[in-house]
């Protein structure tokens, strides 16, 4: 810890290895978007591509960056982000790691929106992805109201999900079963998450929401941080506990649905980012800023070896990162058992 | 003077009602320490004087306003409570728990000031936890994690300590450790200290004001000296007992009746 002060009476308290991981996270995640720029049927050395990314390349391959691959390594990095930030503030209110969107059916959600769109109204990208963040959203409403009672608890919130997912995943199974053959392959690409095809139409509606909702988020971080020591203490230190937990919540939903509506249900990233945030940087907390860059390096990186391994566009990213946070969150519920939390 | 008062409150649950037109006065620069059975609304009125619970009818005072209407970091300048349960987050420290102490008095601007660290400084050491500043906080002994959370609640700098059960779970010597610490934090920094507690001899021996309470009524209320008589204790707890002078302190002490003698109160009361 640092102090960090400058006359006239701002001051802040700096986590030296925090901030670090936060800068390591950052390259990482850019250095990533460069490969994976470079990577495809058609490979571009790094150099070129950070060349024609600062405006000073051959036409070719500023068609090739700038047209095809940028856009689809942006919705990768923003997805990340928003799956990292969104994942962090659920566990931090849930008080508990298995409180994240993928474990509470929000990712389910948001397909049934989808799947609604593409079987039942037969509808463009666009659209689908509306339905998405439609579904995202009533799921997570659905959830705070079902979960309501004096306030929501880690735990109830919890199982509520639980209960919510396993309907949501229900109502999906039908609407499949429901669809033509066309449809159906559409949905099942649809449903794995995939980064394959994204273009600028993905990436702007996403960056806005996530430069809005990041400032927002980080100013609720720090009474978030007093929350985390239960209820009455936060609000023996002043903190309007209702009030704010229902901000983030709102936030958080937004920032996974809208991701979701963008990529896809993404698997696990919401889970993990801000799991494996926490162990670099072992400080407490709900550790937002490295669990978001934490994110987007993670899908990144997810998607960079799903395309090496596989080839470009053969293995959805949320292949990759299913596997991936499969065997994690197994991990994390022998550990967690093992400490007696489960 | 009181600056904190319940006047004329009803609380309760949903529908539940917990106590009706309860009104208590806290005296300033007191240890006031509220005693009564399980259930009989102790802790309900300790959450209605830190703003936790909104009264159904009446209102509590801090400092002549309606705590109700004041903001809430404003609250939590004049008014600490310790909780009966708290999470400690996994992986802090002693320190970074007892600076959180801080957030009332901080702003998205002024988040660690040189007053901040002095202040968390000093209510370590007034605990005798600075030498742990360093340890986690899921590494300590129950007795010692106590008096780490006392000191974040003294970091707040609030001249109203509220505390909610501070000794249960704790062994005898971590209760007189935690109420030696109390009873210092009045004498010394002058300030008003309100605590719930189980045990009446404990009470007894540290409050200077003494509130018993049953049903959600107030049964006596003074210094312990001239409340705490045979006649009290049947009446609040229900159980016959003797009251002799405590050897130590010459403060009243409460020696249950043999089994036989309760046995007999117990049939008489139904």
């Amino acid at each position: 810890m640092k102090a960090l002060r400058v006359k006239g009476g701002f001051s802040v308290r700096l986590d030296v290895r925090t901030t670090v991981v936060v800068v390591l996270l950052v390259l990482a995640a850019l250095t990533a978007g460069v490969v994976l720029i470079g990577t495809g049927d058609f490979a571009i050395p790094a150099g070129d591509v950070v060349r024609t990314l600062l405006g000073d390349g051959d036409a070719g391959q500023e068609f090739i960056i700038n047209e095809l691959r940028l856009p689809r390594v942006l919705v990768g990095l923003l997805v990340g982000a928003a799956l990292g930030l969104g994942g962090a503030l659920f566990q931090s209110i849930a008080r508990n790691p298995l409180g994240s969107p993928d474990v509470l059916g929000l990712g389910q959600g948001a397909t049934a929106g989808a799947l609604t769109m593409i079987v039942l109204f037969k509808g463009s990208a666009v659209e689908v992805a509306g339905g998405a963040l439609v579904g995202g959203l009533v799921t997570g409403l659905a959830i705070y109201l079902l979960a309501w009672k004096r306030g929501v608890h880690g735990y109830r919130l919890v199982l509520v999900g639980i209960g919510v997912s396993a309907f949501i995943t229900a109502i999906n199974g039908y609407l499949l079963t429901k669809a033509d053959f066309v449809d159906a392959a559409r949905s099942v690409v649809w449903m794995t998450g995939s980064l394959d095809g994204r273009d600028w139409d993905q990436v702007w509606p996403l960056l806005v929401l996530v430069a809005v909702l990041t400032p927002v988020v980080l100013v609720y971080g720090r009474p978030l941080r007093m929350l985390e020591m239960g209820d009455d203490t936060a609000h023996a230190l002043g903190v309007p506990v209702e009030r704010t937990r229902f901000a983030l919540l709102t936030a958080s939903v937004l920032l996974t649905a809208a991701a979701t509506a963008a990529a896809g249900p993404v698997s696990f990233v919401a889970l993990t980012a801000p799991q494996l945030a926490r162990r670099l940087t072992r400080s407490p907390g709900p550790n937002l800023m490295p669990s978001m860059f934490m994110g987007a390096a993670l899908l990144i990186v997810a998607d960079w070896g799903s395309q090496r391994a596989f080839g470009a566009d053969q293995l959805p990213v949320g292949v990759v990162t299913g596997v991936l946070g499969g065997v994690y969150l197994l991990w994390l519920l022998l550990t967690q058992r093992r400490a007696g939390r489960v | 003077m009181n600056r904190l008062i319940a006047d004329d409150v009803t609380l309760g649950y949903d529908q539940r009602v917990i106590a009706e037109k309860l009104s208590v006065a806290i005296p300033d620069n007191s240890f006031t320490v509220i005693v009564g059975p399980n259930a009989c609304g102790k802790s309900t009125l300790l959450r209605a004087l830190s703003r936790m619970l909104k009264p159904s009818a009446g209102r509590v005072l801090l400092d002549g306003n309606a705590i109700q209407s004041m903001p809430a970091k404003k609250v939590a300048k004049t008014l600490g409570l310790l909780p009966q349960s708290s999470i400690a987050p996994d992986g802090i420290t002693v320190g970074d728990l007892v600076a959180r102490g801080r957030y009332p008095h901080q702003g998205l601007l002024r988040q660690w000031s040189e007053e901040d660290e002095r202040i968390v400084d000093e209510s370590m050491a007034s605990t005798g936890v600075r030498d742990l500043a360093d340890r986690y906080v899921d590494e300590l002994s129950g007795g010692q994690r106590q008096r780490v959370w006392i000191a974040m609640a003294l970091a707040q700098q609030t001249p109203l300590l509220l505390l909610d059960e501070p000794t249960t779970f704790l062994d005898i010597q971590h209760q007189l450790d935690v109420l030696d610490l109390c009873a210092r934090l009045h004498e010394e920094q002058g300030r008003t200290l309100v605590a719930v507690l189980h045990d009446l001899n404990h009470a007894a021996r540290y409050a200077t004001h003494l509130i018993a309470l049953r049903d959600g009524a107030v049964v006596a209320e003074g210094a312990p000296a001239d409340v705490v008589t045979a006649e009290l204790v049947e009446r609040t707890f229900g159980i016959r007992c003797q009251i002799i002078d405590d050897p130590e302190t010459g403060t009243p002490l409460v020696i249950p009746a043999a089994r036989a003698g309760r046995r007999a109160v117990a049939t008489a009361a139904t």
